[in-house]
């Protein structure tokens, strides 16, 4: 059953068209990967789904439990229990991370901070009562972030890039938070063109210049991404030249004459 | 219980401070109400000598050399009355070897039209610090006008730092305007934390001359303004010794009609000095706010948060 649907999906920011009729049904307790190359269209579209600022006029719709989040706002989205992680977590001069982590919780107990931390490898004592700023590496405030997360035992938690900024010790543990959350009942969404990521889904869909290539289970498309999208040259380039792909041409990754390469 | 203890009771938990303070023998004070003053202790080595003036007083601290003042120092000063002006002529004389840490508070809680002017001259010798913290409490009315003027000196390897912070209450006009001069080795660092609202008007205006060889300063305002508030920054750093180092730093949040305005001034007139600024002023960081949206809170909640995070220390 679906929890979370994307139905013909089409945005265009600054007269680039990002998402090109996209449709997407995100099934209730799974965790599910939007894989592609950078540029694809996949942080936009955890952008729209979240209701973020200038993501707002698109065509299609998006329907949480079968009711459209067309003119509900960030907060209200919360609410429902949709939520996202931020590729780069935003830092917050003076906010203590005890403060950060419980604004989403939805008991203010300090136990409940200190749990979290603790599972997403922190020691509380040394980090509860630090401010969420640039004193903290990026590895650290997205844990903090994935702490966050899971205080507010939302329904969906969008993942963009996970393992950005993260040292290769500490993935395994985000792995493990991710895991975590789902035998809990989230539904996650994990935005990442990390094949490392990609395994940690239960189904993925491929996206490239903001359409759906494929979807499907990991081993299909993280086998489709490897042999087909990591030894192409195309650059995503939301420049306004997306063109509709001729599947039947199978290259569906053409660099368009004239495009040049980032 | 007589009734001038009685008042400077009521002053000072009006402070959110803990009023015991007043009847710690460990603890100088002074708590001032209008012209008049309420209570005073002074501890070993530390003289504190006043005289009435119109409309205020004349204060003396001076803390003798080699005497090193273990529990904040708690100067009081109020005006409980509605309306009125004080005045606060204030020398402070730190010896050498000292080290002296004052936590002051202005009280104004039912202010519709109060001035309070505050000249101070601080001399700070050798090896010696003088850290003040001044908090302000005002009434809700808007109808405080706050004066503060300082001219400091800073004594070889002698560190000075201030705090002034209102963030309670509405800040009617406030208009900081101090100078220090840091002597060779010494440490100058100014801190201002201020929230205005309705027609609040802020205006900063601070100044560290780096004087000596390896002299330091920092000057950091952190200002929210809303509904209409204004603020206006001037922070200036002027180096002209051998590695003087010093840096502005000045960050103010606007929402609403607010407007806010910041002019850091770095002057340098020594090949080997190094002054940096940054300045930031804007609305709430939209990443922030809508992080913190994303957890299921409202966005004026966010905002709230937000702004109280970059007021605190």
């Amino acid at each position: 059953m679906s929890v979370l649907e994307v139905k013909n999906l089409s945005l265009t920011l600054d007269g680039k068209k990002i998402l090109d009729n996209l449709s997407l049904e995100f099934w209730e307790g799974y965790i599910h990967a939007v894989v592609g190359p950078n540029g694809a269209g996949k942080s936009s579209l955890a952008s729209t789904i979240m209701g973020l600022n200038g993501y707002h006029n698109f065509d299609g719709d998006i329907l949480f439990k079968g009711n459209s989040l067309k003119q509900v706002s960030i907060d209200e989205r919360a609410k429902f229990g949709l939520t996202l992680s931020w590729q780069e977590p935003a830092r917050f001069e003076g906010l203590s991370v005890s403060d950060f982590i419980l604004a989403s919780a939805k008991q203010k107990n300090k136990e409940i901070a200190e749990n979290a931390l603790n599972t997403v490898g922190l020691e509380p004592a040394s980090y509860l009562f630090r401010s969420v700023d640039k004193t903290l590496s990026g590895g650290e405030r997205k844990k903090i972030e994935l702490a966050s997360i899971m205080v507010m035992e939302p329904v969906i938690a969008m993942m963009d890039e996970p393992d950005s900024g993260i040292d290769i010790a500490s993935i395994e543990k985000i792995f493990e938070v991710i895991k975590i959350l789902k035998k809990r009942g989230t539904t996650i969404i994990l935005i990442t063109h990390s094949l490392a990521v990609l395994d940690q889904a239960d189904h993925a869909f491929l996206i490239c210049r903001g359409q759906l290539q494929d979807k499907g289970s990991v081993e299909k498309i993280s086998q489709y991404f490897k042999s087909v999208c990591e030894p192409c040259d195309h650059k995503n380039k939301p420049d306004g030249t997306i063109q509709s792909i001729d599947k039947q041409n199978s290259d569906i990754f053409q660099v368009d004459k004239g495009e040049k390469d980032e | 219980m007589n009734n001038d203890y009685a008042t400077a009771r009521d002053l000072y938990q009006q402070t959110d401070s803990d009023a015991d303070v007043l009847t710690d023998p460990e603890i100088a004070h002074l708590i001032v109400n209008h012209d008049k003053v309420l209570g005073m202790h002074g501890v070993p080595g530390l003289n504190i000598k006043t005289e009435q003036i119109e409309q205020g007083l004349n204060i003396e601290i001076d803390l003798e050399s080699q005497h090193k003042i273990n529990k904040p120092v708690h100067l009081c000063f109020g005006m409980l009355p509605e309306r009125g002006t004080q005045r606060i002529e204030m020398k402070v004389n730190i010896g050498d070897n000292s080290s002296i840490a004052i936590l002051a508070h202005c009280v104004f809680p039912r202010a519709i039209k109060v001035k309070h002017i505050m000249n101070a001259e601080i001399l700070i010798g050798e090896n010696a610090v003088y850290s003040y913290q001044e908090k302000h409490v005002h009434s809700d009315s808007g109808g405080v006008e706050v004066i503060p003027k300082a001219k400091i000196v800073v004594g070889k390897n002698s560190r000075f730092s201030t705090e002034f912070v209102l963030l309670k209450g509405r800040v009617g006009i406030i208009d900081v305007d101090y100078a220090a001069e840091g002597l060779e080795y010494s440490v100058i660092d100014m801190n201002a934390r201020i929230s205005g609202l309705q027609d609040d008007v802020i205006k900063i205006n601070e100044q560290a001359y780096l004087n000596g060889e390896h002299s330091t300063a920092v000057l950091t305002s952190k200002i929210a303004v809303r509904d209409r508030a204004r603020a206006q920054i001037n922070n200036k750093i002027v180096a002209s010794a051998p590695y003087a180092r010093g840096h502005v730093d000045c960050k103010e949040i606007v929402q609403d009609q607010g407007v806010a305005n910041a002019v850091p001034i770095v002057e340098v007139a020594h090949p080997k000095a190094h002054v940096t600024h940054e300045a930031a002023i804007g609305s709430v960081d939209n990443k922030q706010l809508e992080t913190l949206m994303s957890r299921g809170i409202s966005e004026d909640e966010a905002v709230e948060m937000i702004i109280q995070g970059l007021l605190s220390k």
